[in-house]
This record gives C-alpha cells, structure tokens and sequence, in this order.
C-alpha cells in the first residue's frame, strides 16, 4: 500500500510540472505585460508615471530577462513558498490568494458531499427501476440541471432567495462581515449563503454522476452472482445492499478525479457571477490586466486542489479495492 | 430382454431416402432474415437508431434548428439590428385566435405605452380594442439572404404600420424573436466547428498513440491527463482573455471554436487509442503490413473505419459542452462580441439582477441553449446504442 501511495505522489510530480509550463505559456502568450498596460491607462487618465518606480519593479521582477528564465524563477519560487507577487495589489500573491483559496476549497467539498448525497439514492433507484416512470422522470431532471448554464440558474436563485428568504444579494456572506476576521457570526452567515452557489455547481455534476453510477449499476446487477442471490431466497434489498452495491461504490470514489475539475470549473463561474469572495472574480481581473504572477500562481493552486484531490481519490479507491494497488503499472 | 434386441448377426436394413436433399432447405432463410443478414452495418445501425424513439425525434428537431438557421433572413420577422424605439423594453405579446369569442385569425394585441413618472419604468399594457391580425408570406424590411440573395418576403409580419414582438424586445428595442433565430446560426455551428477540431486532433493524436505505443503513447497519455485534470473554464478564461481586443469579431469567432475543440480533444483521443491498441493486433493489420501500406493508410484506411460509428457517437456527446462553454464564455464578456450574435451573447444582456424581476423575457435564449443540448444528448444516447448494432 506504502508503495502505491509512493509511486502516485511520485507520477504527481511530472504531471504538475507540465501543467505549470502550460500554464506559464498560456500566461506569457498575450504581447507587452502588465506595467505596459498600467502605463497605458494612466497616461490615458491624464496622470504622471513614476519611470523610475516601474524600472525598478521590471528589474525586480525579470521583465528584461527572458521567459524561459522567469518560468524558472517562478517555479523555484514555488519551492520556498514565493508565488510572485501581484502588480495590481502591491502585494505577494500568497496574501491575496490566502483566504479565497480556503473558501474554494469549502466551496467544492460541500458540492462534492452535496452532489453524493443526491446522486446516490436517485441512481441506485433509477438503476433498480430502470425504465420505469420514476427512472425516465429522474433521469430527465437531472439531464435538465446539466442543460441549465450555471450562471443563468445562480442569477434565478440569487432573485428568488432574496425575495423569499431576504438573503443578501451575491456575496459569500453578508455585506457586514466582509472585511472581518473569521468568526463565529462570520461562519453561519457563510453557510446561509452557501447552499445557493452548491447546489448551482452542483447540479451540472450531479446528472453526469447519476447515469454513471445507473450504468454501473445495471452491468452489476446483470450479473450472475445477483441472479444466484436471488435464487437462494435472499431479501432483494441485501442482495442490492451486499454485493453490487459495494461494486459500484469503487467507481464512485473514482469519479472524484473526473467530477473535480468539472467542480472547480463550474465555481469559478458561478463565483463571477455571484460575485463570490473565491477564486473566480479575482481570476479574471488578473487575466485580463496581464496580472500574470497572480494570475498564473491562481491557475497551478487550481490545479494543484485537483490533482491532490484525484491523488486523494486514488488512493481511497486502492484501499477499497485491492486489484488496483497490486496491478504494477499506473496507467489504467 | 433378449428378445428386444434383434439377432447379433443379422443387420438393421439400411434406409435411403430417395427424395432429392438440398443441404440450403434446413437452413433456409425466410425473406426477412435474408435482409437482415445480407444488411450493411450501416443498414443495420440505422435500423436500431430508429428504434430509439427519442433519439430520431431530437435528430429531427435539430435538423429544424438547423432549418431556421440557414433561413433565418425569412423566418425571422425583423432583421438583426432593426431597432424600434417607440418599444423598448416590450414584454412579449401572445397570439390569440379568438377575439371577443369570434374567430379572427392568428393575431396579436397591441400595446399602450405609458412612461410612469414615478420610476421611470416604461409600461406597456395591452389593448384588447387593437387587434393586429398576422400577415403571412407578406413583404416587410427587405434583406439579403447569406449576403447575396435579395429578398423582402418574411413569413409572417404585422400589419402596415404597426409592429409584433412575441418574444418581447430589448434594451435598444430590437425583436428577441428575430435575434434568437439569427443566434441560432452561430450557437449551432460553433459546436460543430469545436467539435470538428477536436475530432481532428483527437483521431490524430489518439491513433499515433495507439498503433505506435511504446513511449509516443506514454507521452500522450500524459499530455491527456495533464490537461483533463486542469478545470477547464478557468483555462478557457485564461485563453480567451489573452485574445488582442484588436481583433475582429469573426476573427474571434474562430479563435473561439479553436479555444473549445483544443481542450476538448482528450476524450476522443482516449477512446481512439484504446480500440486501436485491441485492434492493430488483428490478422488484417498484419496483413496491410506485409503488403507494404504505409502507417497512415494502415490508421486511415483499416482502422479508423472500424470504430468509427463509435467515434460520431462520442463527438455528439461533446458537443453540448462546447454550446455551454461559448455560452459561459460569452456571457462573461470574453468571447464573441457583438455585432456576432450568439445565445450566449443574447444573454449578457440578462447579466443583471434588474433583468429578472423586470424584463423576465431577455433571459428566453436560455430556453433555446438548454433544448438544443437536451436535443443532442439524447441524439448521442440512440448514436451510441446504435453504433453497435449487433448487440
């Protein structure tokens, strides 16, 4: 087991190093940088620029060296904890990032949690009643919340909760508590507000997660040990409970990895919509003021919140099943 | 016991039928099984992708879409950007058959504008004394049908004079219904060019990998898990803000497909090089090889045909993402621009929270966007199932 979680941190490592050139690539792609655009808009505004202020912030930072130079530099800044620094808040990206970083995290556990507890009974019902009315009417609510684009349905539940439960619009908490430490008053107003954008990320992820757990389902279903089961006179739910069930559970903490960027993905918009203290909003400025320390150190902590979220569900799928830690390749 | 047996030494007298034997009688087909057996598997798919009701009704339905959109010019009552600004704002009017219990026709009622001092909201409140009847195939705003075709022929307008919105207008008074239908032509083909890119790649890429193996596969295969383990919106986010605002919107039009079928390609890529791993071992591979076809004729010609009803079955299945994501896109200001417009771009206009309590109607583009992708997953669902049609 040991050796297994070795070497699937150890193929991480690979994995986040392409990732962070992609992005470092995606970031450098766009011409000028940042304090050309900065100049650009205060000398439109009419207002003096601190030359001197600005060479020294280029030098500071290698703007005149060239981009493979500074991939490295950032890079090996990762190592001792310097993600950069941010042009547009004068400050490192660690601070900036810090406490929304936490809130995305919170934000797509409760999805995930969220999406499982909905997922489960409707695709077990769905796949032990399968071609019912009940399957057909499930099945087609959950394609509809796949359908629905996410930021149409958060702007509807932002209306409606405020017009019928007064909850405040946008916002992670209300207004009141924005610029306060963590608290305790802080804490529930966050989780007031948090069902809104949960259940918004979440029913996207949860319609894929139904047919999918449907699908497996019904292949164990069709097997013959359920077939012999039944014969032998065993209750029909423990012969669902038993053995089938525990079958499909596998695949269904192996849907983690593909459910979690699709998660991530759909709370960054939802978040800009909302106008979320997460990830999303912040993003999009940095992206499109060529803010690119920030904007490139915000893209590799999403990817590395997947890739550790993957590696976690890796890791619970080869304690449950055992063919997996003892089959010697990693490729599946 | 004994004398059951016959005697030892005499034998039982051989029989001979003596009626003509045709070894094809016992087996003999009736018409219909013949025509099964003798069905190409094209034949035999579309057999039981008609069997899937749903399925055929949504293929039906999209073809529709794809009607409207190639005729919009006509369909549509007003053009584009005609304006009407004695109406902005117009909530929808409905069409009624009945006036006063007598039956007139298809027709709408017409609308009084007050401007109400108090908050300055416009409102329209319908004139049951207006009656508008339909005209149809009548002559209204003349246009040019794909930019070369002159026309002024609609299907159907108010009458002289007076102006029908059954979707409402919006904030610059232009008529929803004409803008959807218009949309409708770059929200279809923009999945269609995503996905013929990603197709591409992914048929490419994914069969490189597969009838090499060896380490071209392990390369792509981790290429494919690097990219399928980035959330892909912020990565859309990140490509299309870098895009020069410079750039024209058609021009962005296609730097956006290209931005969807680019991350998109990994899927399809997979399942290419997982079939092509089970089928490059076959006996006919081998025996391409010894008669000297090249790799690319190996791939194109014997393999790629093998699976390929499974790889339209998958690419359908894409394509709803790449709809929702050059909606969210859009919707974010950051991919098509007007005067390009899509469902998505329709959207941004219901941006604000205002929108949904006072003009409910300029979030109608959604109702296209989420039939559309119901459409096609249910398409995708028959495609699949037929795909293998021996099962």
């Amino acid at each position: 087991m040991l050796r297994y979680i070795f070497r699937r941190v150890l193929i991480m490592i690979p994995t986040l190093l392409i990732t962070s050139a992609l992005i470092f690539t995606i970031i450098e792609l766009p011409p000028g940088d940042y304090f050309e655009s900065y100049v650009a808009e205060l000398q439109a505004q009419g207002e003096k620029v601190d030359e001197e202020r600005l060479n020294f912030l280029r030098e500071e930072y290698g703007f005149d060296k060239p981009p493979v130079e500074r991939y490295f530099q950032w890079l090996g800044g990762w190592f001792v904890g310097d993600f950069g620094y941010s042009f547009a808040y004068e400050l490192p990206v660690a601070d900036v990032v810090g406490d929304r970083l936490f809130l995305t995290i919170l934000v797509s556990f409760v999805t995930i949690i969220f999406t499982w507890l909905i997922a489960f009974p409707i695709g077990i019902y769905s796949a032990t009643h399968q071609y019912s009315w009940g399957d057909y009417s499930l099945t087609f609510v959950g394609l509809l919340g796949l359908a629905t684009p996410n930021f149409l349905l958060a702007l509807l539940m932002m209306y409606f909760a405020n017009r019928w439960f007064g909850t405040s619009i946008g916002h992670l908490m209300a207004p009141e508590f924005l610029d306060q430490p963590m608290s305790w008053a802080k804490l529930r107003s966050i989780f007031e507000h948090l069902w809104i954008p949960v259940i918004v990320i979440g029913t996207s992820g949860t319609a894929g997660m139904i047919r999918r757990l449907r699908a497996n389902l019904l292949d164990e279903l069709q097997k013959q040990y359920v077939t012999t089961a039944r014969a032998k006179g065993l209750h029909p739910f423990k012969a669902l409970m038993k053995y089938p069930l525990r079958m499909s559970l596998n695949f269904f903490i192996a849907d983690i990895g593909s459910v979690l960027p699709q998660i991530i993905s759909g709370a960054e918009v939802v978040a800009i919509v909302l106008s979320l203290e997460t990830t999303g909003p912040l993003l999009i400025n940095a992206l499109q003021s060529q803010d690119m320390y920030l904007a490139g150190s915000f893209l590799m902590f999403l990817a590395i919140l997947t890739v550790i979220g993957v590696l976690i569900s890796d890791i619970a799928l080869a304690f449950l099943d055992p063919r997996i830690r003892l089959s010697g390749g990693s490729t599946k | 016991m004994s004398e059951l047996t016959p005697p030892a030494a005499k034998a039982l007298p051989h029989f001979v039928n003596t009626a003509p034997f045709d070894p094809r009688t016992i087996e003999a087909l009736t018409p219909a099984q013949e025509r099964i057996y003798l069905a190409s598997q094209w034949q035999l798919m579309w057999w039981k992708f008609k069997r899937h009701k749903v399925a055929v009704w949504c293929g039906v339905f999209l073809g529709f879409l794809f009607f409207v959109a190639i005729f919009a010019e006509f369909l549509a009552p007003y053009k584009l950007d005609s304006r009407h600004i004695e109406s902005i704002y117009h909530p929808p009017q409905g069409i009624h058959f009945f006036h006063e219990g007598s039956f007139r026709g298809p027709f709408v009622y017409g609308s009084d504008y007050k401007l109400n001092m108090d908050n300055l909201k416009r409102e329209y409140t319908l004139n049951p004394q207006k009656v508008h009847p339909l005209r149809f195939f009548c002559t209204a705003e003349p246009y040019e049908m794909w930019g070369f075709i002159a026309g002024s022929t609609h299907l159907f307008c108010a009458p002289e004079g007076e102006t029908v919105f059954l979707l409402g207008t919006d904030r610059l008074g232009r008529d929803m219904l004409s803008r959807i239908i218009f949309g409708a032509r770059v929200s279809l083909t923009i999945g269609l060019v995503g996905v013929a890119i990603s197709f591409t790649l992914g048929i490419i890429i994914g069969g490189l990998a597969g009838y090499y193996g060896g380490w071209v596969d392990m390369i792509v295969q981790r290429v494919i898990e690097v990219i399928q383990s980035i959330p892909s919106i912020p990565l859309w986010l990140a490509l299309a803000a870098i895009m020069p605002v410079t750039w024209s919107p058609l021009v962005v039009y296609f730097a956006i497909t290209v931005i969807l079928g680019l991350l998109d390609w990994t899927g399809l890529a997979r399942a290419v090089r997982s079939k092509l791993l089970a089928l490059r071992e076959e006996d006919y591979v081998l025996a391409a090889q010894l008669m000297g076809a090249s790799t690319s004729r190996i791939i194109g010609r014997h393999l790629i045909p093998g699976f390929i009803s499974h790889l339209i079955a998958t690419a359908t299945i894409s394509i709803p993402t790449m709809i929702l994501g050059e909606t969210a896109l859009s919707f974010l200001g950051l991919g098509l621009r007007p005067p390009v417009t899509s469902w998505g771009v329709l959207l941004t206009e219901a941006q604000n929270i205002n929108v949904v309590a006072l003009y409910p109607w300029l979030m109608l583009p959604v109702v296209p966007v989420i039939l559309v992708i119901l459409a096609y997953n249910f398409l995708g669902d028959g495609l699949r199932d037929a795909a293998d049609p021996y099962k």
